[in-house]
């Protein structure tokens, strides 16, 4: 019972949380030759933020942040959306956990 | 070879530690050793398949295939972890009594086996894919086949090893709180997992955040960190949560832990009305 009222609850913030998500700053990477383009990203502060990742390479890369907690594999020649934020200022690294030495990036957050 | 053995050693560090709580929490359950290995080699089956169509999840749900998929298959894990620990709650004590014997409790302890050995395909599965993916890379980008072939043995000997040593330090907990510490670790296990699923739901955007960073202990020990992953794995350690993850973790181990009370009073008349008049029928007949 606790459990329905719960994911009744969850299911209820769901909607009311996409009715909210319609203005939302957007962002792009690249990955090319295992680089993130631009390697600094600056993003606003307290807002969150869609960013869109494209992978220009023939190879598999996985989008990673251990700073801000997110990772999702971006397969050749695709495109993914993952949400950050809100996130308070600050600086955070982001990397490419398939090609560490290379795919680093910062995201700037003011 | 070291990138290759390092990202290796982190996705198998990952799952082999929840293979040694699973193979620890169903210590003396007959037939156990051949269903872990099955339940690896179907978790490595699967990852291969996922990885072949990792372009069609991706797809699905307009791009949020993988993360609903990734969530997916980490509360199906919870599910059957919470399952497991909950009829343990129950069976524990008999099972630890009955170690050396084939009692009743060991016979049913298969039945729940078959659900961890479930956990172990899935744990295997989804960092399996990983791995899967990173190789299909490059195998591509055109890589030395020794070289590659020599960081994936050393990527699976080091998280193996650590596995194996957990493991091994968990089998010197005195038998009669054994069954209590593993089933305490198979609910922070679950919790973790739990907060996991959520955390690829809200960078989806299907689920609010409910606060972004609940707290940030990035910089003291960060989930990148070998420590990081593996408390990560072991009581769910995130490093800067969100707040629905926390609540996932929070709902996890109340669920449980009401579960496994409500089990264990239900059992406790039922086994004695049901197991003394058996075993002291000769000395007090019934009727």
């Amino acid at each position: 019972m606790k459990l329905l009222t719960l994911m009744a609850a969850m299911v209820a913030a769901t909607f009311v949380h996409a009715a909210v998500a319609a203005d939302m700053p957007e962002f792009t990477l690249v990955i090319k030759n295992h680089v993130y383009q631009p390697s600094e990203l600056t993003i606003p502060a307290g807002t969150k933020v869609k960013l869109h990742i494209t992978n220009e390479d023939a190879t598999p890369e996985e989008f990673e942040s251990t700073d801000f907690n997110r990772e999702s594999v971006v397969l050749p020649n695709h495109s993914i959306v993952v949400f950050i934020g809100p996130l308070r200022a600050g600086t955070y690294g982001f990397f490419g956990d398939f090609h560490r030495e290379t795919a680093q990036g910062r995201l700037i957050v003011e | 070879m070291p990138a290759v053995a390092l990202l290796v050693f982190r996705e198998v560090l990952e799952a082999a530690l929840i293979i040694s709580i699973i193979c620890a929490a169903t210590r003396g359950v007959p037939g156990r050793a051949a269903r872990v290995l099955g339940g690896i080699g179907l978790g490595v089956a699967g990852a291969l398949l996922v990885a072949l169509g990792a372009d069609f999840i991706a797809n699905l749900a307009s791009g949020a295939g993988q993360d609903i998929f990734n969530a997916a298959v980490l509360l199906l894990a919870v599910l059957m972890i919470g399952w497991h620990v909950i009829w343990m709650s129950s069976h524990g004590r008999e099972l630890a009594q009955h170690m050396t014997s084939v009692g009743s409790a060991v016979k049913q302890g298969s039945r729940s086996l078959n659900l961890l050995l479930t956990v172990v395909a899935l744990a295997v599965l989804r960092e399996g894919s990983e791995v899967v993916l990173f190789l299909f890379g490059l195998s591509a980008s055109g890589i030395n086949a020794v070289q590659m072939a020599g960081g994936i043995g050393i990527g699976i000997i080091g998280g193996a090893t650590l596995g194996f040593g957990l493991y091994i330090g968990l089998l010197g907990i005195p038998i009669n709180h054994f069954f209590t510490v593993t089933n305490i670790m198979l609910v922070l296990l679950a919790a973790g997992l739990a907060s996991t699923a959520a955390g690829y739901l809200v960078q989806s955007d299907l689920l609010p955040a409910m606060g972004s960073q609940i707290w940030d202990t990035s910089r003291l020990l960060s989930d990148d960190s070998a420590l990081g992953k593996t408390l990560g794995v072991l009581i769910g350690y995130k490093s800067a949560p969100a707040g629905i993850q926390l609540a996932f973790y929070l709902t996890t181990v109340a669920l449980l832990t009401a579960g496994m009370r409500w089990q264990q009073k239900r059992a406790m008349p039922a086994s004695r009305s049901v197991s003394a008049p058996r075993e002291s029928a000769p000395r007090h007949p019934q009727h």
